[in-house]
C-alpha cells in the first residue's frame, strides 16, 4: 500500500518544478545561453553528476509504502505491515536486515567488544565472537583479504561493462543528433575538446557507478562502514540520511520562495508605508539569534507533539511532520536575506524605461510585477536556492546535534555525528560513524558548493561584464 | 553624529517591541503554560493540582494580557505579559524555571565566552587576512585556482568535524592540552588554546574566499592601476592601495559581530565544557528552560541592533567619504 508523506509529496512537486523549469528555459535565449554556460563548465557538469546521483538516491527513498503482510485470498482481508518502507529499503534489504549485536569495525568478522561464550566443553571464555551476518559465507578468517579482492574485481568489471554500454549508448545518440561519424565524435571526447565536456562527465559517472556497484556488492556480505551500537549497518544509515539532507536543503527554501518572492518585489514597487512595514518584519526576524529561534519553535513543537500524541498515526509520519517544520522554521530565519535582496533590485528595476513605460500605458500594477519585474528578478532566486543549499544541509548537521533537529528516529547526518561524540570518548574508539557521516556530507556539500559557483557565475551579470 | 545614534536607538524600540511580542506569542500562546508545567513535571506526576502548583511556584499563574480580578493599574502589570515578557526592556530577566537569577547567571558566564569569541576573531582575522592577501597575489595561477577550490573543500566541512577532529588528534592523541574544562585566571589559558585554534581553522575557508574576493575587486580599480604606473612595488600596491581600501568591508563585517561575541557559540562550548553564554544556552534548551530561552533571544535581539549601529559608526571612521544623516 503506497504511502505519501508530507516531503514525499513537496519533493516530488519539486522535481516536477525543476523539470517544467528546464522545458521552459530551454525554449528562451535568455534563459538558455546562461544554462549553457554551466554546461560547458567542467566543474560544473562533474558536480551536477554527483549532485544527481545524491538526488537519485534520495528520491528512491522517498517512494514509501507499507508492505503487504499476506496474500489477502478468500476471506482473509490483505493485512499491511505498521512499518513503513521505501525503495531504496528495498534495493538495500539486506544490509537493513543483516542487523548485528553491537559495534563492529568496518570488514570486520568479530564484534569490536569481548563477550563470555560458553564453548562446548563448558567452559566460559571471553572472546571477540563472530559477527551474524558480516562475512558469514566465510569458513577461515584468513579468506577474508582474498575474498574482498575478488568481489571488488567482480563488482569493478560489472561496473565497467555497464559504463561502457552507457557510454556507447549516449555517444551514438549524441552522434545521431549531430549527425556526425560516430568515431570522429569519440576521439573528439577523448581529447576533450567536444563543445560540452562529455569526457569529464563520463569519467565522473564511470567513479559513481565503480563506488556505488563496488560498495554495494561489498554490502551484501559485509559490514563495508562497519555497525554502531544497536549493531546497524552504518553505510545502510548513511544512505538513508541522504533524503533528510536534500529534503531540508531544498524544501526549506521552497516552502519560503513565495513569501520572499512577494514581499520583496512589493516592498520595492510599491514603496512607502507597504516598504516600512514589511522592512520592519524582516528587521525584526533577523535581529533574533536564528539558532535561538529555532530551538524555541522546535521546542513549543516538541510540547505539542507530547500534549496531542494520538493525532499520529505512525512514528514515521511524526518524524515527517517534525522535519517539515524545520524546514519551514529554517526557511523563516533564512528567506529575509533573499527578500532584501529582491527589494533592492526591485526598486532598481521600477525606475527602468521599460517598466516606465508600462506605468504610462496603464498596465496594472500586478501584471507589471508578474510580467515586467519577476523575470528580471529570476537569476537572483535561482542564485540564492543553489547557495542556500550546502548551508542548509551543514545547518542540518548542528541542529541535530543540539537537540533540535530532525527527529532522533530519522536517519540523518547530525544524528549519527551526535551518537559519534560518544563513541569518540569510549576506548577504544569507535571512528567509523564519524567517517561515514563525514564522507557523505563532504561529498555532497563539496559539489553543491562547486555547482553553485559555476551556476552564480553563469548567471551573475557583473560577473559576465568583467569578462 | 549623536542626533543619528539616538535616533537609529529610537529606532530599535519598535524591533524589540516586536522580538518581545514575538516571543510572547511563541511561548505563551501557542503553547499555553499549563503544557509547559506538564512538560516540566513529566508524564507521571500530571494531575491538576500539581500543574496549578508549578505554575504559582514559577509565576504562570497569571492570566497573559488583562487581569479582570486587579485593581487599578494591577490590572495590566499583574499579567504573564507585563512580568515575564516586558521586564527585559529594563534587562530584568527574571529567575529561570529551577529558579536561579539570569541577570546573575548571564553577567558571570559572558566571560568565559569573551574570552574564546574575542582571541578567536582577532587571530581568525589575521591568518584569513593573510591567506586572502596571499591569493590575491598569485591571481590568475594555479595557486589562486587551488587556493580557492581548497577553501571551499575547507568550506564544506561541518564545524562539528573540526571539533571532534581537533579534539581527537590535539587533545588525545597527542595530548598536548585537555580536551575539554575551565578554571579560573591564567589556568584557564591551557583550555582556551584548542577551542580557539579550531575555530581559526573552521573559519579559514569563507574568511579566505571572502577576503579575496574584496582584495580582486580593490586590485580591478583605477587607482591601483595608476599605483602601478607610477612605478610602486607590487608589495606597496597591495599594503598600501589593496589592503588599505579593502579594509572598509571587512572592518564593518567584523564590526557587526562584535556585540553577539558576548553570546558565545553554543557548540564550541558545550564540546569543549567551558561555562559560557553558549553552553548556557545550549542546557537551557536540553533542560527546557523557557524562561532562559527567551532571556538569550531579547539579549541577542539587543546586541545585533547595537552591531548594526556600530557598523555604520564604523563606516564613517573608515570612510571619510560616507556622512550619516
Amino acid at each position: 500500500m503506497p504511502v505519501v508523506f508530507i516531503t514525499d509529496g513537496l519533493l516530488f512537486g519539486l522535481v516536477f518544478m525543476v523539470l517544467a523549469y528546464a522545458i521552459y528555459a530551454s525554449r528562451h535565449p535568455h534563459l538558455r545561453l546562461p544554462w549553457k554556460k554551466v554546461a560547458r563548465s567542467r566543474m560544473g557538469m562533474a558536480t551536477l553528476i554527483i549532485l544527481l546521483a545524491y538526488v537519485f538516491i534520495g528520491l528512491l527513498d522517498s517512494l514509501h509504502f507499507r508492505p503487504q503482510l499476506n496474500s489477502g485470498s478468500g476471506s482473509h482481508p490483505i493485512v499491511y505491515s505498521n512499518e513503513v518502507l521505501s525503495v531504496l529499503d528495498i534495493v538495500l534489504q539486506p544490509m537493513r536486515e543483516h542487523q548485528e549485536k553491537t559495534y563492529s569495525e568496518p570488514f570486520a568478522l568479530h564484534l569490536y567488544s569481548k563477550e563470555t561464550v560458553e564453548s562446548s566443553a563448558g567452559v566460559q571464555q571471553r572472546i571477540y565472537p563472530r559477527l551474524e551476518f558480516g562475512g558469514r559465507h566465510l569458513s577461515d578468517p584468513s579468506q577474508r583479504s582474498d575474498d574482498i579482492i575478488s568481489i571488488m574485481l567482480i563488482a569493478a568489471s560489472k561496473a565497467l561493462f555497464a559504463w561502457l554500454l552507457i557510454v556507447l549508448m549516449v555517444l551514438s545518440l549524441l552522434a545521431i543528433k549531430h549527425e556526425t561519424p560516430l568515431l570522429g565524435l569519440i576521439s573528439k571526447v577523448v581529447r576533450g575538446t567536444s563543445e560540452i565536456p562529455w569526457r569529464i562527465i563520463l569519467l565522473t559517472l564511470s567513479v559513481v557507478i565503480l563506488i556505488g556497484k563496488v560498495s554495494y556488492d561489498l554490502g551484501l556480505s559485509y559490514h563495508v562502514l562497519g555497525t554502531d551500537k544497536v549493531g546497524q549497518d552504518v553505510f545502510y544509515q548513511s544512505f538513508k540520511s541522504v533524503r533528510t539532507g536534500l529534503v531540508i536543503g531544498t524544501l526549506t527554501t521552497l516552502i519560503t520562495l513565495p513569501i520572499a518572492i512577494t514581499l520583496g518585489l512589493m516592498a520595492g514597487y510599491f514603496r512607502g508605508w507597504v516598504d516600512d512595514v514589511i522592512q520592519y518584519v524582516y528587521t525584526t526576524l533577523n535581529s533574533i539569534p536564528g539558532v535561538l529561534l529555532i530551538a524555541s519553535a522546535v521546542l513549543l513543537l516538541q510540547v505539542y507533539m507530547d500534549v496531542h500524541a494520538d493525532d499520529f498515526d505512525t512514528l514515521e509520519e511524526r518524524a515527517d511532520l517534525r522535519m517539515l517544520f524545520l524546514c519551514l522554521i529554517l526557511g523563516v530565519t533564512s528567506w529575509t536575506g533573499l527578500c532584501r535582496l529582491l527589494r533592492g533590485e526591485t526598486l532598481k528595476l521600477r525606475e527602468s524605461d521599460y517598466v516606465q513605460a508600462a506605468t504610462a500605458f496603464g498596465v496594472a500594477n500586478s501584471r507589471i510585477l508578474s510580467r515586467h519585474i519577476l523575470p528580471n528578478v529570476m537569476h537572483m532566486v535561482l542564485i540564492t536556492i543553489v547557495l542556500e543549499f550546502s548551508g542548509l544541509v551543514l545547518a542540518e548537521a548542528v541542529l541535530s546535534y543540539v537537540g533540535i533537529g530532525v527527529d532522533p528516529t530519522t536517519n540523518s547526518w547530525g544524528n549519527m555525528i551526535n551518537s559519534a561524540r560518544l563513541e569518540m570518548a569510549r576506548e577504544p574508539i569507535v571512528w567509523w560513524s564519524l567517517m561515514a557521516a563525514f564522507i557523505f556530507m563532504f561529498t555532497l556539500v563539496l559539489a553543491a558548493n562547486l555547482f553553485s559557483d559555476t551556476v552564480r557565475d553563469a548567471f551573475d551579470p557583473r560577473v559576465q561584464a568583467e569578462r | 553624529m549623536i542626533a543619528y545614534i539616538t535616533r537609529r536607538m529610537l529606532y530599535a524600540i519598535p524591533i524589540l517591541l516586536g522580538v518581545n511580542l514575538l516571543t510572547f506569542v511563541l511561548f505563551f500562546v501557542v503553547n499555553s503554560t499549563d503544557d509547559m508545567a506538564r512538560l516540566h513535571l513529566g508524564v507521571k506526576r500530571v494531575n491538576p493540582e500539581a500543574v496549578e502548583v508549578w505554575k504559582q511556584e514559577h509565576g504562570y499563574d497569571k492570566p497573559l494580557l488583562i487581569n479582570a480580578k486587579a485593581e487599578g493599574l494591577e490590572v495590566v502589570t499583574d499579567t504573564i505579559l507585563f512580568t515575564k515578557s516586558l521586564g527585559l526592556f529594563v534587562f530584568d530577566f527574571g529567575r529561570s524555571d529551577n529558579g536561579r537569577d539570569i541577570g546573575y547567571d548571564i553577567r558571570q558566564r559572558m566571560w568565559p565566552s569573551l574570552a574564546i569569541a574575542v582571541p578567536t576573531l582577532l587571530v581568525g582575522l589575521l591568518v584569513n587576512l593573510t591567506f586572502g592577501l596571499l591569493i590575491a597575489f598569485f591571481r590568475h595561477t594555479y595557486i589562486d585556482l587551488w587556493g580557492v577550490i581548497f577553501c571551499v573543500a575547507l568550506m564544506s566541512v561541518s564545524g562539528l568535524f573540526y571539533i571532534v577532529g581537533g579534539q581527537y588528534l590535539i587533545g588525545k592523541l597527542l595530548a598536548v592540552v585537555p580536551i575539554s574544562g575551565y578554571d579560573t585566571g591564567v589556568n584557564a589559558l591551557k583550555f582556551l588554546v584548542l577551542p580557539v585554534i579550531i575555530g581559526v581553522i573552521s573559519g579559514i575557508g569563507a574568511g579566505t574566499r571572502w577576503y579575496r574576493t574584496i582584495f580582486l575587486e580593490e586590485i580591478g580599480r583605477d587607482f591601483v592601476r595608476t599605483a602601478r604606473a607610477k612605478g610602486l612595488t607590487e608589495r606597496l600596491v597591495l599594503f598600501r592601495h589593496v589592503l588599505a581600501n579593502g579594509m572598509i568591508p571587512i572592518i564593518t563585517g567584523v564590526v557587526v559581530v562584535l556585540p553577539t561575541l558576548f553570546m558565545g557559540s553554543l557548540i564550541t562550548e558545550s564540546f569543549f565544557g567551558i561555562p559560557g553564554l553558549g553552553s548556557y544556552t545550549l542546557d537551557a534548551i536540553n533542560s527546557q528552560d523557557f524562561a532562559i530561552v527567551r532571556s538569550m533571544v531579547f539579549l541577542g535581539a539587543v546586541l545585533y541592533i547595537v552591531g548594526l549601529v556600530l557598523t555604520d559608526i564604523a563606516y564613517t571612521i573608515a570612510d571619510p567619504r560616507i556622512r550619516l544623516n
